[in-house]
C-alpha cells in the first residue's frame, strides 16, 4: 500500500482512515486510506467492479439507505474534525454538506427552477428573493444559465440530457456544499456535453473539493489533481495524477493506465 | 406453404379476431340498449323535468321523474366514500412503497388485496348491522338508514383499489430520482412527497379516478344500507338513494316490463353511464397529459 502523498501545500479536507465496508457478509471496500485534498479533484479510476462507486458512496453515507451494509473505520471531515462514518452522525446532516452529481441524469419531475431550489426548500428556506438569486448563481456556475433563463419555469425533463446533468450540477451547488461527488457524471452524455461537464468541474474547483469516479482515464488525466488507482476493493496507488499517468510506481498501475486490462 | 395450411391460418387468425371483438361488441351492445330504451322514455317524459327535477316519485300512483334526488344520493355517498379513500389509500401506498421493510410489504400487500375480494353484500350488512348503530351512539339523529354509513364503508372497500394502483405507480419510480433527493440531504419523508408522489402522479391521479368510478357504480352496500329513499338532500345523516340502488329496486321484478316505470332504469343507467364515461377520459387524459418522462 502506497502511504497517501498530498503535496505540502494541500490542505487534507477529508481523510479516509482503515476504510472497510461490507454488502452483508461481502467485504468490496479493503483497508482503504486516502487524503482529499482541499479545492482540488480526486479521481477514482480503476477497472469495473474495483469498488470505485462503491468507496465514492462512502463519502455521503447513500449506503445507509439500503439494508444490510457496514462500514469500519473513519472518514475524517476536516476542520471540524467530523467522523462521516460514525454511526452517531446523522446521514442526512453529512448530505447537507456531501452531495452527489449522479451518473444517469436525474432531474426531479418539476421545474427547472424547482429543481435547482430543492435542497433550500428542504432546508426551509422558501423566500423569494433569496431563491431567485440562488436559482441565478447556481445555473451561471452550471454554465446553463443563459441556455434556461427564459424557460426557468418549464418541466426540466424538456432539457437535453447534457442540460439536464449541468442541472443536476447547479442542483447539487445552490447549499453550498463542502464536497462534491461525481459518479462518472459524463458517461450517458455525448462528447460535447462531456467537454462542457469537465469544463465545469475544472471551475468549480475554486470554491469546492470534488471527488469524481471515472471510467474514463483521460478524463482523470484532464481533469484531476489527483488520481487514486482501485483494484479489488483496494487502493493500489495514489498520487498526483500527472505521476501517476506518466511514472506509475506500481506494475498494476500501469498495466491499467497503458490498457493492458480493465 | 400449402393451401390448406394458409386456410387455417387464416381461420385462426379471423377466431383470435372474433374474441378480441367479443368484448367490444357487447360493450356497444349495451350502449345501444341503453339509449334506445332510454329514448321510449325520453318521448315521454322531458329532459328538462327529468334533469331538473326534485323529486322522483315514478313508481307512485302520482308520478315524477326528476332524478336530482339520485344524483345528490349518489353524490353524497360517492363524497364521503372518496374524503375516506383517498387519504387513506395514497398514505397506505406511500407507507409500504417508501417505508415498510421488504419483508413487511410483502405480507402487507396480499392482506391489503384481500380486503377488495371480500363480496360487497358482507360490506354493506356491515354498515348496516355494525356500523350504523355503533354511529348512532355518538350522533343520535342518524337514521337507520342513512348515507354516512355505507359511504364510509364503500371508501373502505375501495381503499385497496386506490392503494394498489398508488402503489404500483410509485414503485415505478426509478430509485435513482429518489438517490437525488436523498443526496441533497431530504428525509425520508420529503423524498416520498415532494419527489415520489409527483413522479408517480398520472399513476395516482389514474388510481382516484378509478375510486371514483367504482364508488359511483358501487351498488350493494348502498342498496341494502342506505334506505332507497330518493331523498333531494346533501344531509349524510338521512337515508338516500343512488343511481345503483334505483336500478336494483326496479330490476327485483315488480315492475311490469316494457311500462314506462320500467324504462326510467335505462334513462337512469344512461346517467351512470355518461359519469363513468366521463371519468374514464378524464383518467385517460390525465395520463397523457402527465405521462411519466424518466
Amino acid at each position: 500500500m502506497v502511504k497517501p502523498e498530498l503535496a505540502f501545500f494541500d490542505e487534507i479536507k477529508a481523510e479516509v482512515r482503515n476504510l472497510n465496508f461490507y454488502y452483508g457478509d461481502n467485504k468490496v471496500l479493503q483497508d482503504i486510506n486516502l487524503s482529499v485534498a482541499r479545492g482540488k479533484i480526486t479521481a477514482l479510476i480503476g477497472p469495473s467492479g474495483c469498488g470505485k462507486t462503491t468507496f465514492l458512496r462512502c463519502f455521503n453515507r447513500m449506503h445507509d439507505l439500503y439494508p444490510g451494509n457496514r462500514y469500519e473505520g473513519e472518514i475524517i471531515l476536516h476542520p471540524d474534525g467530523l467522523n462521516i462514518l460514525s454511526p452517531e452522525v446523522d446521514p442526512i446532516k453529512v448530505r447537507m454538506q456531501i452531495t452527489m452529481v449522479f451518473q444517469k441524469p436525474n432531474p426531479f419531475p418539476k421545474s427547472i427552477y424547482e429543481n435547482v431550489v430543492y435542497g433550500l426548500r428542504i432546508r426551509g428556506i422558501n423566500k423569494k428573493s433569496y431563491l431567485d438569486e440562488v436559482v441565478e448563481k447556481s445555473l451561471k456556475s452550471a454554465a446553463l444559465w443563459d441556455e434556461v433563463k427564459d424557460r426557468l419555469h418549464k418541466p426540466a425533463y424538456d432539457l437535453s440530457g447534457g442540460q439536464q446533468q449541468r442541472l443536476c450540477i447547479a442542483r447539487a451547488i445552490a447549499t453550498n456544499p463542502a464536497i462534491l461527488l461525481f459518479d462518472e457524471p459524463t458517461s450517458a452524455l455525448d462528447p460535447i456535453a462531456t467537454a462542457k461537464i469537465e469544463e465545469l468541474m475544472i471551475e468549480l474547483k475554486r470554491e469546492l473539493t470534488i471527488i469524481i469516479v471515472t471510467h474514463n482515464m483521460q478524463q482523470a488525466a484532464r481533469v484531476s489533481d489527483y488520481t487514486a488507482f482501485m483494484y479489488l476493493g483496494r487502493i493500489i496507488e495514489f498520487g498526483k495524477t500527472d505521476r501517476i499517468f506518466t511514472n506509475p510506481q506500481e506494475k498494476l498501475t500501469e498495466d491499467y493506465i497503458t490498457g493492458r486490462f480493465g | 406453404m400449402s393451401r390448406l395450411s394458409i386456410f387455417k391460418e387464416k381461420i385462426i387468425v379471423f377466431s383470435l379476431f372474433l374474441c378480441a371483438a367479443f368484448s367490444i361488441f357487447i360493450t356497444l351492445g349495451i350502449v345501444w340498449v341503453l339509449f334506445y330504451d332510454s329514448y321510449g322514455f325520453f318521448k315521454r317524459v322531458s329532459m328538462k323535468e327529468f334533469l331538473t327535477g326534485t323529486q322522483w316519485t315514478p313508481l307512485f300512483a302520482d308520478p315524477k321523474f326528476g332524478v336530482l334526488p339520485l344524483v345528490a344520493g349518489t353524490f353524497l355517498t360517492t363524497v364521503i366514500a372518496l374524503t375516506v379513500a383517498l387519504p387513506v389509500g395514497l398514505i397506505t401506498a406511500i407507507y409500504i412503497s417508501e417505508y415498510a421493510p421488504t419483508k413487511l410489504r410483502e405480507v402487507l400487500k396480499p392482506i391489503l388485496e384481500l380486503l377488495a375480494a371480500v363480496p360487497t353484500v358482507v360490506y354493506g350488512y356491515f354498515a348496516l348491522l355494525f356500523l350504523t348503530p355503533w354511529l348512532q351512539k355518538f350522533i343520535p339523529d342518524l337514521s337507520g338508514f342513512n348515507a354516512l354509513s355505507p359511504g364510509i364503508i364503500m371508501g373502505i372497500m375501495i381503499v385497496p383499489y386506490v392503494s394498489s394502483v398508488s402503489e404500483d405507480a410509485m414503485r415505478a419510480v426509478p430509485m435513482g430520482i429518489r438517490e437525488g433527493s436523498y443526496a441533497m440531504g431530504a428525509t425520508r419523508l420529503q423524498t416520498s412527497l415532494r419527489v415520489v408522489v409527483p413522479a408517480a402522479f398520472s399513476g395516482i391521479a389514474a388510481a382516484f379516478i378509478m375510486g371514483i368510478s367504482r364508488a359511483v357504480g358501487e351498488t350493494m352496500v348502498v342498496a341494502i344500507a342506505a334506505g332507497m329513499m330518493p331523498n333531494w338532500t346533501l344531509n349524510p345523516l338521512e337515508p338516500v338513494q343512488t343511481f345503483t340502488s334505483y336500478i336494483v329496486q326496479v330490476s327485483l321484478g315488480d315492475v311490469p316490463h316494457g311500462t314506462l316505470e320500467y324504462s326510467t332504469i335505462f334513462a337512469v343507467g344512461l346517467v351512470l353511464f355518461v359519469i363513468t364515461l366521463a371519468a374514464n377520459v378524464v383518467s385517460f387524459f390525465l395520463r397523457i397529459k402527465f405521462r411519466e418522462r424518466y
